[in-house]
């Protein structure tokens, strides 16, 4: 295991530090599809710009990383790729560890079915699990690009996998603080909340139970941990700069999406076409869909917050106001979690087809609106439609599947009618 | 008698010099002032004045007839501009022939001299002949004198020779002749527009005849001149339009022009200074007035390109000499204006009784076309530098990023200078400060004070404030780069394609007195107050002001805001309603729902009390 493992980290490294060295460095990191106003390297460089001409970089609309990324670019400023490299590797070697606590609560689950074996994994195809999750990330292509453009979400990433790490290993307060973390970011994370809860919970055997003082205690420690961590992180900012300036300058622009620049996702075009008296109407609706998810899916997926936590992930990575390849890379490496839900998946094909297509027709049609002038907005818009149909697609066949297979779980494989026919499954 | 035609003699002075030999000695001088080339036909007059008996004798009287008959071809442009900012072109071809057309033996082998033309001297016994062919009119008090006048319209005159007994005929004969030669409507001409003038038209050639009975003068004013009169003058020059000046008379832009003339003289001169023979000369001269103030976007810069759309690669092989003069009066010491290619060849000469000085450009050297095998003149009008200014624009392609640069120029030769350079760019130019760049010379110059103030999207523009250290005789550049923001649909204006305007960058500067640059300057001044250079006179307050610039962004599409809405809005749909779907909804075995047909009989069976299907 070690060493396919190493030599993994030794391709990705080389991937990585090549093209660190080509000018393709500078061509992917002006890319909008790889890099958002939020997170853009320019801009985090721009910043410490400001910082050092004594002027507030929140004091400008260029700059919108919290203050903590401002103080740790400021003393690694000359090791930035490496601690981009470094970003992305602690992110694998986390996540392959935070698998091996999947792959025992996956043997766990599995002990209920009756007659359905083919649906459980082996111990060995789950032993490899980890290893493909670790090169689904580490060797997919958005990932390396996003490195390569030095995208803060590579940092954001390697918080959360922090975050799923403590919380499968069942460390609260290491969870709680990760989560604080990845909050303090984006506010989006904040919806993993409830999964990190419902796992932890899980771990400590204590029912879901609204009577119960035992849950009830457990929630609001771990609430106060979150909550906790949170306020300390934002008075350490506020005393890092000496004014809340970055209060609005980050999460108002989260939230309020002033900066229309073209990316990946469905805010930009939305918001520069719509009409000023229903902005903020739509701004609503659009920011609350990001968080809509959360309570029914948890009602949902209460015994599976691994899962939840997964489609959390990738409902924020489609819905969110500023996206870039680096969230989807993200999701996508949970995917090898979940093949053993290959064979109830019904349109993987096409998706996956659309997702590629899309990634590449995103550089050509951008080029023929800003470069050739052949094109128009409408172009580029459709093909960031169609990537965000694709990925809607992509998440709801895995809920899907996942909830098939649960289905066949409890109700047996083969499914008969009361007659002795064969029996199909639909959804009412 | 002759001198009574007294037209203003031009005598040319070639007086080669160096621009860097200055003081020649004036024993040179004196050497160079006795180089007199006599090449205008005013030269001739004064040898007639100087020898009157010559000027009597009859051509016909003492030939010698030298064996070969010699001929000469010169050719010559000259190019003067007018004070009114046109410019005065006149070519001139000289073709002499020591030839006798009147003599005993009949001329019957031309070699340059055409021969169209020799024949109608010959048949009609023309002395003398003068033709020209004008479009537009001189305007002498804003063009001043041309060099040779010519009336609007075509004019003809003619001196026969006295042996002609029916010179009314002979004329009407010669004008439709010329006629046909030069594609013109000369056959109008009969005696209700034909004079005899008594004393204004004497010959300018040798022979002092009184009898005007010889003399035919007519004008056709109406006569229109194109194409068709310019071919067949062309086709009178030995080289054609092949070769030699000629190839710069292209009809297409010698008749967009504020004036065109073009004439024939045929005259006899003398062949030696004691006037022994005489030859028979031609010269064709077309003139030729250009408005390039109008059709050069008002700049008074010109050349020959410009002019002629052609430039000079060769002379005509058959000329002897092909000059070209370039009056440079106006332009003494070379601070006004710059001709390029320098010519180190000045000539001095007296026309119209006005000293004025030519640069010549001698076409038969090859030194003249220099290394691009072409002689194209061009004259730019030196501008007077200003100490300091600047240009700004905006670098870079595509709508997503630029670059604006600033370029400031400190002309002082020996001084620096500190300026404050301000400019305010608009929020939808997001600046990064983190790109400036500031250099002069090559090298990287820090300002020594930045106020930065971001900008603030919808609320307030960046500004950018520095004070720069501008080295002497140097450019310093300021770079910033910037990335473009795609607006709400609703803040483009309405022709966003045009682009959105970036005000001018203002720079004020302290800048060191010109009288300061005079290190002379004490001569008029008390000794006590020169001595530690003052400081009110040493430096003044300006300030300069930039280009604006014009910076594209990209634009939404403004026709399809519903579009969007809806669309957006069925993505956001298709996401809700697929998880909706799987989150309310419940795995079920399919349960063949009865059709529509069952279902009605089944209801009819209740009522009937019959068992269900």
């Amino acid at each position: 295991m070690a060493a396919p493992l190493a030599l993994l980290l030794i391709v990705a490294v080389t991937i990585r530090a090549a093209l660190f060295r080509t000018s393709l460095a500078n061509l992917i990191s002006e890319r909008v599809e790889v890099v958002s106003p939020l997170n853009a390297w320019k801009r985090v460089v721009e910043g410490l710009a400001l910082l050092d001409l004594d002027i507030s970089p929140y004091s400008g609309d260029v700059f919108h990383e919290t203050p903590m990324v401002i103080y740790l670019f400021h003393f690694l400023m000359d090791y930035a790729e490496i601690t981009f490299m470094g970003a992305g590797v602690k992110f694998s070697s986390l996540h392959l560890v935070s698998q091996f606590r999947k792959q025992k609560f996956a043997l766990e689950a599995d002990r209920i079915p009756m007659d359905c074996l083919e649906l459980i994994r082996s111990p060995t195809e789950m032993y490899y699990i980890p290893l493909k999750v670790a090169m689904f990330y580490l060797l997919n292509p958005f990932t390396i690009v996003s490195c390569v453009a030095k995208c803060t979400c590579g940092l954001n990433n390697a918080v959360i996998a922090l975050f799923i790490l403590s919380t499968m290993r069942g460390s609260a307060l290491l969870s709680a603080i990760f989560l604080a973390l990845a909050t303090y970011q984006s506010i989006y994370p904040l919806t993993l909340c409830v999964p990190a809860l419902l796992y932890l919970l899980q771990r400590l055997y204590i029912p879901v139970n609204v009577r119960r003082s035992s849950f009830w205690f457990y929630t609001l420690q771990y609430l106060f941990m979150f909550l906790g961590s949170l306020l300390v992180l934002i008075c350490l900012s506020f005393f890092l700069l000496g004014s809340w300036d970055f209060l609005p300058a980050v999460y108002g622009f989260i939230l309020s999406v002033p900066d229309l620049t073209p990316n990946i996702g469905l805010f930009w075009y939305f918001f520069a076409e719509m009409f000023d008296h229903f902005r903020l109407f739509f701004l609503c609706v659009f920011q609350i869909n990001v968080f809509f998810y959360t309570l029914p899916l948890s009602i949902k997926l209460k015994e599976h917050p691994v899962f939840l936590i997964f489609m959390q992930i990738a409902l924020i990575a489609i819905f969110k106001s500023y996206p870039t390849v680096g969230d989807l890379s993200l999701y996508m490496a949970f995917l090898p979690v979940w093949n053993h839900l290959y064979r109830f998946l019904r349109n993987i094909f096409l998706v996956s087809c659309v997702l590629l297509a899309c990634s590449a027709l995103f550089p050509v049609l951008w080029h023929l609106w800003i470069y050739a002038g052949s094109a128009n907005s409408n172009f580029y818009y459709a093909i960031t439609l169609l990537f965000s149909v694709a990925q809607i697609l992509l998440v709801s066949d895995y809920f899907y599947a996942f909830l098939r297979r649960e289905h066949h779980l409890t109700n047996g494989l083969y499914l008969k009618k009361k007659d002795g026919s064969e029996a199909t499954l639909v959804l009412k | 008698i002759a001198n009574s035609y007294n037209r203003p003699t031009l005598i040319q002075l070639q007086n080669t010099r160096e621009e860097e030999e200055e003081q020649q000695t004036t024993a040179q001088q004196e050497e160079q002032t006795k180089r007199w080339e006599a090449t205008e036909l005013e030269e001739e007059h004064v040898h007639d004045a100087a020898v009157p008996p010559l000027a009597g004798d009859p051509p016909a009287a003492d030939p010698p007839s030298p064996p070969p008959s010699k001929d000469d071809f010169q050719e010559e442009l000259v190019i003067r501009p007018l004070h009114s900012g046109d410019i005065y072109a006149s070519f001139q071809f000289r073709t002499v022939w020591d030839a006798d057309f009147m003599g005993d033996q009949k001329v019957s082998h031309y070699r340059l001299f055409p021969k169209s033309l020799g024949q109608v001297i010959t048949k009609f016994s023309v002395r003398e002949l003068h033709i020209s062919f004008t479009q537009g009119y001189w305007r002498t008090m804003q063009w001043g004198q041309p060099y040779l006048p010519s009336p609007p319209g075509a004019e003809l005159w003619v001196w026969f020779q006295d042996t002609v007994t029916d010179v009314d005929g002979t004329w009407k004969e010669l004008t439709n002749v010329l006629s046909g030669i030069f594609c013109a409507s000369l056959n109008f001409i009969d005696s209700t527009n034909t004079v005899q003038p008594s004393a204004s038209f004497k010959p300018l050639g040798i022979g002092n005849v009184t009898d005007h009975s010889f003399l035919r003068y007519a004008t056709l004013p109406r006569e229109i001149v194109c194409t068709e009169n310019l071919t067949p003058w062309k086709k009178l020059l030995p080289c054609g339009s092949k070769a030699g000046l000629s190839v710069l008379l292209k009809s297409e832009k010698l008749f967009h022009s504020t004036f065109h003339s073009q004439a024939v003289h045929v005259r006899p001169v003398c062949q030696d200074p004691q006037c022994r023979t005489t030859s028979m000369e031609l010269r064709q001269t077309l003139n030729v007035v250009f408005d390039l103030h109008t059709s050069g976007q008002g700049k008074r810069e010109w050349s020959l390109f410009k002019m002629f759309s052609r430039t000079l690669t060769e002379a005509c092989p058959l000329a002897s000499s092909s000059k070209v003069y370039v009056d440079v009066t106006d332009n003494p010491q070379g601070e006004q204006f710059e001709l390029s290619p320098a010519t180190p060849l000045l000539t001095q000469a007296v026309v119209l009784g006005d000293r004025r000085t030519y640069s010549v450009y001698d076409l038969t050297q090859q030194a003249s076309f220099g290394s691009s095998r072409s002689l194209n003149m061009l004259l730019r009008w030196k501008m007077l530098r200003p100490l300091l200014h600047s240009e700004r624009y905006v670098a870079g392609y595509g709508l997503q990023a630029g670059e604006i640069h600033t370029l400031i120029y400190n002309h002082h030769p020996y001084r620096a200078f500190p300026v404050l350079l301000l400019s305010a760019v608009p929020w939808y130019l997001r600046l990064y400060i983190h790109t400036l760049t500031v250099s002069s010379k090559g090298k990287d110059n820090r300002p020594s004070y930045i106020h930065y103030q971001p900008s603030k999207d919808r609320e307030r523009p960046h500004l950018l404030e520095m004070l720069l250290q501008l080295p002497p005789n140097s450019v310093t550049e300021v770079t910033v780069e910037f990335e473009r923001a795609l607006l709400k649909w609703t803040e483009y204006t309405p022709d966003p394609n045009h682009g959105f305007y970036v005000g001018s960058s203002v720079i004020s500067a302290l800048v060191p007195s010109v009288v300061a640059m005079d290190t002379n300057s004490t001569l008029d001044r008390p000794l006590f107050s020169s001595f530690f250079p003052c400081k009110e006179e040493a430096s003044y307050f300006m300030r300069v002001y930039t280009e604006p610039l014009l910076v594209n962004l990209p634009t939404p599409d403004f026709s399809m805001p519903y579009n969007v809405i809806c669309l957006t809005c069925t993505v956001v749909a298709v996401g809700y309603g697929s998880l909706y779907n799987l989150l309310t909804r419940t795995f079920q075995v399919d349960e063949p729902s009865p059709g529509l047909a069952k279902r009605i009989a089944n209801v009819i069976r209740r009522f009937r009390g019959v068992p269900l299907l």
